[in-house]
C-alpha cells in the first residue's frame, strides 16, 4: 500500500482508515491484541511497520488488560501510544482504563463498536464503550471512515492538550464501519505535522527530575484528584470544538465538534443519534423535508464529555426529541437517552421525549425503521399516548 | 463419523464451520470416542469450552454444555466441578485460550490438581481471528503479528503443567488419533488434573503463511515429527532432535482438590458434634 500517493482518494475500509490515521500521527509504541472486528486495524499496522513506514515499537500482548498496561508504560516514559479494541476485549480491559483516566495518561485508543457476551454476538451495538461510561475516558463516535480518520487524529490533539490529559477512545461501528469500504482522504504528513506537534509532558518518568507516578491518595486528597478530572473533562468541552476546527483550517472538513446538527434550524422534531446511524438519518430527513416535515438530526459526537450545554438550549426550541440508544441501560432505559433527557429539562423546556432503542447486535436500522421514529414524535407532539422506551422492530410487542 | 457415536454429537449442527483440513474436528471425534470408550454417565458428563476455533468443539457435543468467555473456560469448569464433584467436567481450549489470556487459570488449575480433562487443541496460533502468534507459536514462524518471524520463546505445554502440579499429561496429535484417544481416556481415569496437550492444524491462518504445503502435508509434519515417549526411550538425543514427544509424559496421582475439599468439610462436621 506504500505506492499509494497522498492527498488523493483511497478505497478503503474503517479500520484501514484508522490504521492510516495512527501512521500519520507517529505513535512511538503500539500494543496490540486481536480481536473482532478491530483486528485488521492493528494488522494493518503491523504491516506498516514491518515495512518501515511507521518507526515504532509495536507489541503483540497476551491480553487486552496487558495491551493498555503497556500503553500506560509507554505513555509514563513520555511516549505517544496507539491501541485497539472492541467488545470483551474493552471490558477485559476496564481495571487499566480508570488507571489510565486517573493518572491522566493521554492514551489514544480505536473501539470498534461491537455487543457484549452473553449471548455471544461479534456484531455492533454501543453497549461494549457505554459500559464504560464512567471510566473517565474521552469518548467520541464516528459515523464514517473518513471521520474515523480524521477523529483519531484529533483524538491526539485533544488527550495531549495540557488543559485535558486524558485518554480518548474512538468508536466507530463494528461492521458496518470497519469493515466496509469507502472513498477516503488521506492528508498528507506534513499537514497532520502542523497539526499535532510532537508530543511532550511532564507527567512522566524522568530521571533527572525523580518523582513517584500512580500513587496512593489519601481520603484527605482523593476529592481534589476526582475535582482535577471532573475538571479536565470540563475543559475538554472547548478543546474538543477547538480541534475540530482547527482541523478544518488545515483540512477542509469540520465536524461540528462535540455536536453536529443537520437541518435543526426549524425543526420541531429532532433524533439525536451517535455513530453510522446518523448517515441513514440525514437521508430520511431529507426526504420528510421534502415531505414538508420539519425534521432535524442531532449528531452526538462526543459522549463524554457530553454537550449538556447544547441539550438545555434544545429543549426551548424544539417540540419533540427521540433519542436512538444503540444499547440499554437494564433498570432504566437507554443510556444516552438518560443524559439527553437530564440536560433537555432545563427549566422553560417543554419539549416531550422518547427512546428508541434499535440497532442491538448488529440488527439494521432501516430508513423505514427512522421515518416510524420521527411519526412518533408528531405524534407525542399532538398528544398521543406512547410508550417512553421504544423497542424498535421487536418481534413481538 | 462412526454411526455409533452419532448419539455423542449434535449431528443437526454438522457440517461444522472450520475450514477444510482443520485438525480440530478429529481431534473433537477423539474426545467423542473416548468417551464413549469410557463408560462414562453421559448425563453427569459437562464440556466446557473458552473462545477460539478449538473452543466452538463445544457447541457440538451433544452433552450439558457451556461456551464461556475467552481465556476462563478452566474458571468456569472449576466452579462447575466444585458444585458437583461427581460431575465429568471436559475443557475444550486453545492454544492462546489457555496460555495467553488465560494462563493464569492454566497454571492454578493444574497446582490446586482438580479433577478436570482438560484437551488442549494446539494449533500453535491464534486462528479464530485470523492468523496472530499466539505463545505456542514456534519461534522463527510467520504470523500476520510477526512478519518477520516470531522472536518469543514458546511454551512447552506438557512441562507447564506437570511444573505447575497437574497429576496426568499426555499429548497426542490429530494424526495419532488412536493414541489420543488412548491417552483421553488415561485422562479421564485419573483422578486429578490431567492435560492432554493435542496436536492440531490451522491451514489457513498458519500453514499457509509458513508454506507448510496442503493440509495432508501438514497432516505428515505431525505424523514425522512426532516420536512415541517408548520408542524415543531407545534414541539418541542426535535422533531426537526437532522432534516432539507423544503418548504419556507424566502421571503421578497424588491429593486432588474437591476430594480434599470434602474432607475438610467432613471433619469440621464431625469436630463440631
Ligand atoms: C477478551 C477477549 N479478547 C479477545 C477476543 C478475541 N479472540 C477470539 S478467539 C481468540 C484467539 C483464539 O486462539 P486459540 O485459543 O489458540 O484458538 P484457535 O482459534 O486457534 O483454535 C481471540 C484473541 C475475545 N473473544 N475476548
Ligand atoms: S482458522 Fe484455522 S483453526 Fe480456525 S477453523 Fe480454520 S483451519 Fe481451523
Ligand atoms: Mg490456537
Amino acid at each position: 500500500m506504500s505506492e499509494l500517493k497522498m492527498e488523493k482518494k483511497h478505497f478503503l475500509s474503517g479500520d484501514e482508515a484508522v490504521a492510516y490515521a495512527v501512521k500519520l500521527c507517529k505513535p512511538d509504541v503500539i500494543a496490540a491484541y486481536p480481536i473482532t472486528p478491530q483486528t485488521v486495524i492493528v494488522e494493518k499496522i503491523s504491516e506498516f511497520v514491518a515495512a518501515k513506514e511507521m518507526d515504532c515499537q509495536y507489541l503483540h500482548v497476551e491480553s487486552e488488560h496487558s495491551a493498555m498496561a503497556a500503553s500506560m508504560g509507554a505513555s509514563l516514559m513520555g511516549s505517544r501510544t496507539f491501541t485497539a479494541t472492541s467488545s470483551q476485549g474493552l471490558l477485559y480491559m476496564c481495571e487499566m482504563l480508570h488507571y489510565v483516566s486517573g493518572s491522566r495518561f493521554p492514551i489514544v485508543m480505536v473501539n470498534a463498536n461491537r455487543t457484549v457476551a452473553a449471548p455471544w454476538n461479534i456484531y455492533g451495538d454501543h453497549r461494549d464503550s457505554l459500559s464504560q461510561r464512567d471510566s473517565g475516558w474521552i469518548q467520541i463516535y464516528v459515523e464514517n471512515a473518513q471521520e474515523a480518520l480524521d477523529a483519531t487524529i484529533q483524538a491526539y490533539k485533544i488527550a495531549e492538550n495540557s488543559c485535558v490529559s486524558l485518554p480518548v477512545m474512538v468508536n466507530l461501528d463494528g461492521f458496518v464501519l470497519t469493515h466496509t469500504y469507502e472513498l477516503v482522504d488521506i492528508p498528507n504528513q506534513e499537514m497532520v505535522d502542523e497539526f499535532l506537534p510532537s508530543f511532550t509532558t511532564t507527567n512522566k518518568l524522568d530521571f533527572n527530575n525523580p518523582k513517584s507516578l500512580c500513587f496512593s491518595a489519601s481520603p484527605e486528597w482523593q476529592t481534589e484528584f476526582r475535582y482535577q478530572q471532573y475538571e479536565a473533562m470540563e475543559a475538554a468541552k472547548k478543546i474538543i470544538n477547538k480541534a475540530d476546527e482547527e482541523f478544518g483550517k488545515i483540512f477542509g472538513r469540520y465536524y461540528g465538534g462535540m455536536i453536529e446538527e443537520y437541518r435543526c434550524a426549524d425543526a420541531d422534531y429532532a433524533l439525536v443519534a451517535m455513530g453510522s446511524v446518523a448517515g441513514t438519518t440525514r437521508l430520511v430527513v431529507d426526504k420528510l423535508r421534502e415531505e414538508g416535515k420539519k425534521v432535524g438530526l442531532v449528531k452526538l459526537r462526543s459522549y463524554r464529555p457530553f454537550p449538556k450545554e447544547y441539550f438545555q438550549k434544545l429543549g426551548r426550541r424544539v417540540k419533540a426529541v427521540g433519542v436512538i440508544d444503540r444499547d440499554i441501560s437494564f433498570g432504566y432505559e437507554g443510556a444516552v437517552y438518560s443524559d439527553v433527557k437530564g440536560a433537555l429539562f432545563h427549566p422553560g423546556a417543554q419539549v416531550k421525549t422518547i427512546n428508541f432503542i434499535a440497532g442491538l447486535s448488529g440488527r439494521d436500522i432501516t430508513k423505514e425503521y427512522l421515518t416510524e421514529m420521527y411519526q412518533k414524535l408528531e405524534a407525542i407532539d399532538k398528544g398521543q399516548n406512547i410508550a417512553e422506551v421504544q423497542f424498535t422492530g421487536l418481534r413481538w410487542t | 463419523m462412526r454411526p455409533d457415536l452419532h448419539h455423542l454429537f449434535r449431528i443437526d449442527k454438522l457440517p461444522h464451520i472450520w475450514c477444510p483440513g482443520c485438525g480440530h474436528g478429529i481431534i473433537t471425534r477423539t474426545i467423542g470416542e473416548a468417551i464413549a470408550e469410557s463408560d462414562l454417565d453421559l448425563e453427569q458428563t459437562v464440556i466446557v469450552s473458552g473462545i477460539g476455533c478449538s473452543s466452538r468443539a463445544s457447541g457440538y457435543m451433544n452433552f450439558d454444555t457451556l461456551h464461556t468467555l475467552h481465556g476462563r473456560a478452566l474458571a468456569f469448569a472449576t466452579g462447575v466441578k466444585l458444585s458437583n464433584p461427581q460431575l465429568n467436567v471436559f475443557v475444550l481450549t486453545g492454544d492462546g485460550d489457555a496460555t495467553a489470556i488465560g494462563g493464569n487459570h492454566f497454571i492454578h488449575a493444574a497446582r490446586r490438581n482438580i479433577n478436570l480433562n482438560v484437551i488442549l487443541f494446539n494449533n500453535n496460533i491464534y486462528g479464530m481471528t485470523g492468523g496472530q502468534y499466539s505463545p505456542l507459536t514456534p519461534t522463527g514462524k510467520m504470523a500476520t503479528t510477526s512478519p518477520y518471524g516470531n522472536i518469543e520463546n514458546n511454551f512447552d505445554i506438557p512441562a507447564l503443567a506437570i511444573a505447575s502440579g497437574a497429576s496426568y499429561v499426555a499429548r497426542g496429535t490429530a494424526f495419532h488419533d488412536k493414541l489420543l484417544v488412548d491417552c483421553i481416556k488415561e485422562g479421564i481415569k485419573n483422578k486429578g488434573f490431567s492435560l492432554i496437550e493435542a496436536m492440531s492444524m490451522c491451514p489457513t491462518s498458519y500453514g499457509r503463511r509458513n508454506k507448510m504445503g496442503t493440509p495432508a502435508d501438514m497432516l505428515n509434519d505431525l505424523k514425522t515429527s512426532a516420536v512415541n515417549i517408548n520408542v524415543a526411550k531407545k534414541l539418541t538425543p542426535e535422533k531426537l532432535e526437532g522432534k516432539f514427544l507423544i503418548g504419556t509424559l507424566h502421571h503421578k496421582p497424588y491429593r486432588e482438590f474437591t476430594e480434599e475439599y470434602d474432607k475438610l468439610i467432613d471433619r469440621l462436621r464431625k469436630e463440631d458434634i
